[in-house]
């Protein structure tokens, strides 16, 4: 089988899930004949028809909450958000009407929201975000950011599949520069399980989405200068998170680098410090230690964004630290 | 403000409505009243535990509206649309355990008032707090029924402040774009809280919101019970033969606070007396029932009867109801999994530390 990039593997998905289940259908801006601002739905219109390929108004409530709706009947939508920056937009239908609908009203909301998120790309302040840590905190959604192709693949089968709201963060920075031979056949990666990315004894990475990669470069060279041996933990889901491959990454290696992209202040590192503070406390060596963005809005000249955002470097001086402790 | 309603006795209407429909129309607008009274007498009792929203005055727009959909239609209340709750198969009962937070109401006690609904069989949809997001979610129902060619419609209900937010906008916009079979009824009350309309937009006739997005803008008599049925009923038809979405506004007037504890300061004095005296929808309605329509006053007060025994028997259930088991709280928040654990310090210190795994002393080990 062919290699497919992270992009194309999206895409594989959602073309598979369409094919399987008539009650999927897409909504967004320019995803039907133009294909996508990153050409992610690219074909669907041609193979599926407008009718389940639907380009909306500029109106991130209006067709998300359309997308709750028709969850309510029995359809299964998919809505993308051209960048996940917008979703911001919808974030009041999302928190208050689709994430309650279940527990107050007993509807059913199986529905996917979607979009290309993260910088790296010099995308500036609206088209770099990741706003994932802002629903963290909302009871009723569930959250996944993959950082692989067959992952992205995978997750995106399960999340169109499940029968709640699921958040689909796509690392845009990862779309076209990583590509892997997808396993064949129609292979679901299950919502709420962590991958292990690199084992290691020395310490661990707790990471997600494009920080797996740089956390990966940085235990090469950690292991190159100076003979550490690192782990690195890919969650993949955040909401349900593996508390489970979290606790045992801590009790292997006793010291714990949590590393995201998203700014430090209220970033889902907190909640993984928090929960290895009150499930392994007595395992750890040396403080839980974050890698993460500065609290500022991304800016767009390269050396701004690089200062702000974690480097492959700020990884491997965190690590040093922890190691030496 | 110009009536357009016909009168009962005329032909077209009669063709419509049939002796019985007349009846039914005043059967649902008095339960809507008299279940009310009954919800302030609780309320003042404290056997309501939370707020009390009354439609006092309003009771035709939310009962004549509703009755000109079929039960297979998807109606979409809002808070003073007790009325078409009602004529869609709410039951007193549920409405009562609802507002008492009991733990066999509807929604088990999770949420207030009339927020609750029911999509499988009875076909109206649980409304949120916030004011204008039904409209996309009706959207997306409707949306559906023109996916699946199925001969449905839906119906929502937003208040004249509602149509100051952005979700009725885009939800409007999306609904009329895409030609869904929705009729978006505005039921202007003339206040949001205590905000006047006037204050909430400088538009003099809210149906003219239509023409931005297209679609036809009706409006009418929200008091006249019969005039609100008619045109709801042909905006209704026009959504069922694919023509898409029709706007009505239907001029009415809160007569009690946003919600029980609001003394209404801020409405000019004489006001609320002039519309209870003048513009009643029951008092309205039974005139022209007992004058043109020549129904007995005898039948209206055996419905009177009928109602109060109604209410009476679902007061006694519903007293009786025992309140939820405080652990249901952690159930049904996902599909999958069912149940959230309860937070560690809720099964007792005891077992929380004996059930926490230690290492054999501090500090690194094999895993």
């Amino acid at each position: 089988m062919a290699e497919a990039t992270y992009l194309e593997a999206i895409r594989q998905g959602l073309f598979e899930e369409m094919e399987r289940d008539p009650s999927v259908f897409c909504m967004g801006e320019d995803i039907g004949a133009y294909g996508g601002a990153f050409k992610v739905t690219e074909g669907l219109l041609d193979r599926f028809g407008a009718e389940r390929v639907i380009d909306t108004p500029i109106s991130e409530t209006g067709f998300v909450g359309a997308a709750a709706g028709a969850a309510h009947m029995g359809m299964r939508p998919v809505c993308e958000m051209q960048f996940i920056d917008f979703v911001s937009c919808a974030y009041s239908i999302l928190t208050n009407y689709v994430a309650t609908a279940r527990y107050r009203a007993m509807l059913p909301c199986p529905m996917v929201v979607r979009g290309p998120s993260g910088g790296y790309v010099r995308g500036g302040p609206f088209h770099s975000q990741n706003p994932e840590a802002a629903f963290l905190h909302t009871p009723g959604l569930k959250i996944v950011y993959p950082a692989t192709a067959s992952d992205a693949k995978g997750l995106l089968k399960s999340a169109i599949r499940d029968d709640d709201c699921v958040l689909f963060f796509e690392h845009k920075y990862l779309y076209r520069r990583i590509k892997e031979t997808l396993p064949e056949g129609d292979v679901v990666v299950p919502i709420g399980k962590a991958r292990l990315a690199r084992e290691g004894r020395d310490l661990s990475i707790i990471t997600y989405a494009a920080t797996v990669w740089k956390a990966l470069e940085a235990a090469e060279q950690l292991e190159r200068e100076d003979g550490l041996s690192v782990e690195v933990l890919d969650l993949r889901s955040l909401l349900p998170m593996d508390d489970d491959a979290i606790v045992a990454t801590v009790k292997k290696t006793n010291r714990v680098l949590v590393v995201h992209e998203d700014t430090v202040t209220g970033g889902i590192a907190g909640e993984i410090t928090a929960r290895i503070n009150e499930l392994a406390f007595e395992w750890l060596d040396a403080p839980v230690r974050r890698v993460a963005a500065h609290d500022v809005p991304l800016p767009y000249a390269p050396p701004l964004e690089d200062f702000v955002l974690p480097q492959t470097l700020d990884i491997v001086r965190a690590a040093r630290w922890l190691a030496a402790y | 403000m110009a009536v357009t309603s016909t009168l009962a006795s005329d032909p077209a209407v009669r063709a419509d409505l049939s002796r019985d429909q007349l009846l039914d129309l005043y059967y649902w607008m008095r339960l809507t009243r008299l279940l009310e009274e009954r919800l302030v007498n609780l309320y003042r009792q404290t056997k309501v535990v939370g707020g009390l929203f009354r439609s006092l005055g309003q009771e035709a727009c939310a009962v004549g509206s509703a009755y000109a959909l079929r039960p297979e239609d998807v109606l979409s209340p809002l808070i003073r649309n007790l009325g078409s709750m009602l004529v869609k198969g709410a039951t007193p009962l549920e409405v009562l355990r609802q507002y008492m937070a009991k733990g066999d109401s509807p929604t088990r006690g999770r949420e207030l008032n009339i927020h609750f609904g029911d999509v499988t069989e009875r076909n109206f949809i649980g409304q949120i707090s916030h004011l204008g997001d039904m409209v996309p979610v009706m959207a997306g129902v409707t949306l559906t029924f023109k996916m699946r060619k199925q001969p449905r419609v839906g119906l929502v209900y937003v208040g004249d402040g509602a149509t100051s937010t952005g979700a009725f906008h885009e939800g409007i916009n999306f609904a009329a774009v895409q030609r869904c079979p929705l009729v978006v009824v505005v039921e202007n009350n003339r206040y949001a809280y205590s905000t006047p309309t006037s204050k909430q937009c400088a538009a003099e006739r809210l149906a003219d919101k239509a023409a931005g997005y297209g679609i036809p803008g009706l409006r009418a008599d929200g008091n006249d019970v019969v005039a609100v049925y008619e045109v709801t009923r042909d905006a209704v038809a026009r959504a069922r033969r694919g023509d898409g979405v029709t706007l009505v506004e239907l001029m009415t007037y809160r007569r009690k606070g946003h919600a029980e504890h609001d003394n209404q300061s801020y409405v000019p004095a004489g006001e609320i007396d002039r519309w209870a005296r003048d513009n009643d929808p029951i008092d309205r309605y039974v005139a022209r029932l007992t004058g043109a329509a020549g129904v007995d006053p005898g039948e209206l007060e055996a419905i009177d009867a009928r109602v109060r025994a109604e209410v009476d028997d679902a007061t006694d259930v519903a007293e009786k109801s025992p309140p939820p088991e405080p652990r249901d709280c952690l159930v049904g928040i996902y599909a999958d999994p069912p149940e959230a654990p309860a937070l560690w310090y809720r099964e007792g210190i005891r077992s929380a530390v004996d059930r926490h795994e230690r290492p054999a002393s501090w500090g690194t080990h094999d895993g």
